[in-house]
């Protein structure tokens, strides 16, 4: 290197002390002058966002499923007998109640309306147990599904799943070791997780996935890699639970590259976020295999996240951890997820003891900010409209742009289930007539011509007020016309979809 | 005046064939002629009841004597008259678009995307086409005017009879010049809001301009294809009747929009899955219900992407798929977005009448499906070269299912075939040129 180019690098890294000398100097000068702003924990505004029921009932109550306006039959399961013989049995509205023992079964509900509960006898539970050989204890797609105190272990995939079931309840049950997921409703609206011990999770042990207006409340969750996760999921409540020993405690987040693309409107509140620094032992390539150990809360790209009243402690990483895409490793593009964590709101926890033994990436950030030692709250990457109340309490890198929040509670929000469930679509039955017809009979039958079948013109002849014995034809068609081919039964159409298909044909017009 | 043919020969339906061959002739004026002859009338002995004859005889003879066939009129000398009714699944309104109607229309899904479980609405749909772009997008379709040569239709890579594919790997395109990835089906293409492996078109119009005019598909050029196209009398009548507003109703603008109109019209939504899903659970054996308990299952996690009802998920996934030997990396979606992150990442197929649309991925690499499943059992990455960085799904594990699993997944998939809503292939185009893709017998190669 000639001597004019090290001058040169020796001027630079000069104006460079210098600039970093005078921007600490004003930093420290500005934390020192500035009294903290106190904001009382008692009385004050409470948070006026959050979701409000389009139909403007308040939501209230603690239930999710629909009420049964009659009660259906209780079918009993014996230690020996098939829980999924019972299911299939089963109407919607029964409830079947599996006695003690061990089931060593997948238990399927494609229907609605099933309440599928373990019977408790001194301690004693109905066991599902995988034997570390099958894949999920229970999976659902209906709606109105209740599963609760059962016992659930050495599954290979999840304990309790559900795909697009709407208004659940998944409550007061012991989950160990069940491999990727404890309890995962994904694709559903209406959901209260309570009451629920899962632990030794390899991803997470309670995940809410692509979901609206769920409840998670009073559960333990330990020794799991993600405690409980909120992700691409609205209008979803996280409280009173106890989450220790995981890799993560509770996570709000999105993924990119689901179809579902937002995270929004999510409260945690008044959990107990305690020594989660379990080595993280997710499976290469997971979303949470890049979760830090030592997480207490992490905010990726969510938005409108109020974090208040929890007690998070002994968290190594970060006590709370806000990030964007942008920052974080391994994520596909998807340019329909917004990538930062807007309208984070940060109201008054208890922090104790957090980012004693931080990662690299923070602890070189933090320096950025001249912070050394623990950290409580780090925030990285955009973040617009962001708040906190007595910010002064924490050890707090990323901040600087928060303003105050006007509110200091979430006291109006109870929970954001819709009462009385969320209403599935109410089908006409001359829409259901006219769907069948369009969807499945046009494919044969044309008005007039010939396609594969006589025309509808001379079906609608010869059963001329007769819309039973056509929907008795469509159940079980008899060979009547030598020179057609034989209808196949639609006796997969319920009853009420073949009647309301035969009156449709009956006066369906060219 | 001519005479004029009822086209009602569809291909590859399994009670066609004995009816392939059925013409029924009328005269212009719409006389019967011949054709509901004595054949039909020996109905009447047959039928049970009474009421049922004389129903039966009024109205077999009443619909040869005043009724136009539903499907489009070909006639010998270049005649032709567009079906005025829409193709099944659709309702005609009072403005002349046909409008979709299903089954899963019954039902919603979580912020209205059309992914979910077996109760649960699908995307929203192209629809809203008149019944005669829908028909004359039908007579396009197989017409090989299309391509610069004539020596190839749309149908020639997506023949109805091989599930709107081609049975090939990488398909075979003007000049027999190899294509780089494989023909889709098409069959529920009008839920789609992704086309091509890579994802770079958004729409079925923007999708079918690349085909028309790249160099080695059809390798024809809009200059071209109009000139060739106004040649034929037959289709300035067409697209006036198909676009009646339009004084110069021929276009390419209006190809592309017959082209979508057709396509958005494959309907396959009455599968054996689908009886089951909206309820009917002896729809499925104890076999296929579990396979769909290890496709839904987070140890398989298949119904991650190819996510009911309509078995993708519409996202680009990395999966790391093994190229035909000798290619190189195939980048897929990274050129589309410009994103190294998205490197051989390609769209997530449907799997619906997944059975009749082998052989499977991108580049047709796998013959059959259970090779194609295999594939996700073999270990996250296996099929990587180590130099090669790709960032593979999170959901690419490594599920470990036994040999039985697997063949429980192949059993479920195909449950998920159905053709009932086939579109009726034309005896003649009115182009004149004989159809081409029936030439094509490479499913057998």
């Amino acid at each position: 290197m000639d001597n004019s180019k090290r001058s040169g690098l020796t001027i630079a890294l000069l104006v460079f002390f210098a600039l970093s000398v005078f921007i600490a100097g004003w930093y420290v000068g500005q934390n020192k002058h500035q009294p903290p702003t106190i904001t009382p924990s008692l009385g004050g505004a409470s948070y006026s966002g959050g979701y409000r029921p389009s139909n403007e009932v308040i939501p209230q109550g603690n239930s999710a499923v629909n009420t049964r306006t009659k009660s259906g039959n209780v079918h009993v399961v014996e230690p020996g007998g098939s829980i999924q013989k019972m299911v299939e049995r089963a109407q919607p509205g029964d409830t079947i109640q599996v006695m003690p023992g061990t089931y060593s079964e997948t238990v399927y509900i494609d229907k609605d309306d099933i309440h599928l509960v373990g019977v408790i006898l001194a301690g004693e539970r109905a066991t599902l147990d995988g034997l570390g050989k099958l894949n999920d204890a229970i999976l659902y797609s209906g709606n109105n599904i209740i599963i609760e105190n059962f016992k659930i272990t050495a599954y290979k995939g999840n304990g309790i799943m559900s795909q697009a079931g709407n208004n659940f309840e998944i409550r007061n049950n012991i989950i160990i070791d069940t491999g990727i997921y404890g309890i995962f409703p994904q694709l559903g609206k209406n959901g209260l997780i309570e009451h629920n011990v899962v632990s030794g999770i390899a991803d997470a042990a309670i995940y809410v996935g692509m979901s609206d207006n769920i409840h998670v409340a009073y559960n333990e969750v330990f020794d799991s890699v993600a405690g409980i996760e909120i992700e691409n999921s609205r209008h979803a409540i996280v409280e009173h639970n106890h989450t220790h020993h995981n890799t993560g405690g509770i996570l709000a987040f999105i993924t990119p590259g689901l179809p579902v693309k937002d995270t929004y409107d999510v409260i945690i509140r008044n959990n107990f976020i305690l020594d989660n620094n379990t080595e993280n032992f997710g499976a290469p390539g997971s979303t949470v295999a890049g979760i830090p150990a030592g997480t207490g809360i992490l905010v990726m790209a969510a938005d409108d996240v109020i974090i208040e009243g929890n007690i998070i402690s002994n968290n190594k990483t970060a006590g709370i951890l806000i990030t964007d895409h942008a920052n974080a490793e391994n994520l596909t593009l998807d340019l329909d997820s917004d990538p930062n964590a807007d309208r984070a709101m940060i109201l008054d926890n208890v922090m104790i003891n957090n980012g004693y033994d931080t990662i690299d990436v923070i602890r070189a950030f933090a320096l950025t900010e001249l912070h050394t030692g623990n950290i409580d709250i780090f925030q990285i990457g955009p973040s617009q409209d962001s708040c906190i109340i007595n910010r002064h309490r924490y050890h707090a890198v990323g901040i600087g742009d928060f303003s105050e929040c006007t509110f200091n509670n979430t006291d109006n929000i109870d929970n954001y289930l819709i009462a009385g469930g969320a209403e599935p679509r109410v089908i006409a039955p001359s829409e259901r007539g006219e769907i069948a017809y369009l969807g499945i009979c046009a494919g044969c039958h044309s008005y007039t011509g010939r396609l594969i079948g006589p025309p509808v013109q001379l079906i609608q002849a010869m059963y001329k007020d007769n819309p039973e014995g056509l929907a008795a034809y469509i159940n079980a068609p008899i060979k009547r016309q030598p020179n057609y081919p034989p209808m196949p039964a639609q006796n997969y159409l319920d009853t009420e979809t073949q009647l309301a298909v035969a009156h449709y044909i009956l006066q369906v017009g060219p | 005046m001519a005479i004029i043919a009822h086209q009602i020969a569809p291909a590859g339906r399994v009670y066609f064939g004995d009816y392939a061959k059925t013409f029924i002739r009328y005269k212009p004026s719409g006389h019967a002629v011949i054709g509901l002859s004595l054949q039909q009338s020996t109905v009447v002995f047959w039928a049970a009841l009474p009421r049922y004859i004389v129903a039966w005889i009024a109205l077999s003879f009443g619909a040869a004597m005043t009724t136009l066939p539903n499907r489009s009129l070909a006639s010998g000398n270049g005649e032709f008259t567009l079906d005025p009714h829409c193709p099944p699944s659709f309702r005609l309104a009072a403005d002349n678009r046909c409008s979709l109607r299903h089954s899963y229309q019954l039902y919603e899904s979580l912020q209205d995307r059309g992914v979910g479980g077996l109760k649960t609405a699908l995307p929203e749909a192209r629809d809203g086409f008149s019944p005669q772009q829908i028909d004359l997008g039908r007579l396009l379709f197989f017409d090989p005017i299309l391509s610069a040569d004539h020596s190839l239709s749309c149908a020639t890579c997506h023949n109805p009879a091989q599930g709107f594919s081609d049975g090939m790997g990488r398909g075979r395109g003007i000049n027999g010049s190899i294509q780089q990835r494989s023909a889709p089906t098409l069959w529920n293409s009008g839920f789609l809001s992704l086309f091509f492996w890579d994802a770079r078109a958004t729409s079925l119009e923007q999708q079918a301009k690349s085909p028309l005019f790249s160099l080695n598909e059809m390798g024809n050029t809009p200059a071209n294809l109009l000139a060739s196209m106004q040649q034929s009398p037959a289709y300035q009548e067409l697209f006036t009747q198909a676009f009646p507003e339009h004084p110069q109703a021929l276009s390419i603008k209006h190809i592309l929009t017959a082209l979508s109109a057709f396509q958005s019209s494959l309907i396959s939504l009455n599968s054996r899955y689908d009886q089951y899903a909206h309820g009917y659970h002896q729809a499925l054996n104890e076999q296929e219900l579990e396979g769909l308990n290890i496709f839904r299952s987070f140890v398989a996690r298949c119904s991650q992407c190819h996510t009911p009802p309509l078995f993708t998920n519409q996202q680009i996934a990395v999966i790391g798929t093994p190229e035909p030997s000798n290619l190189p990396r195939d980048i897929g979606a990274e050129k589309t977005f410009n994103a190294s992150v998205l490197r051989g990442g390609f769209k997530v197929p449907t799997l619906r009448n997944i059975a009749n649309t082998g052989p499977y991925m991108h580049s047709g690499r796998f013959s059959t499906l259970r090779e194609a499943t295999e594939f996700y059992n073999k270990g996250r990455g296996h099929a990587v070269d180590k130099e090669e960085q790709l960032l593979l799904h999170w959901h690419i594990s490594e599920p470990n299912l036994t040999a039985q699993e697997i063949d429980r997944l192949v059993d479920f998939m195909h449950t998920l075939t159905d053709e009932s809503l086939m579109p009726t292939t034309p005896q003649h185009v009115p182009s004149g040129l004989p159809l081409m893709h029936r030439e094509n017998h490479h499913g057998q190669q």
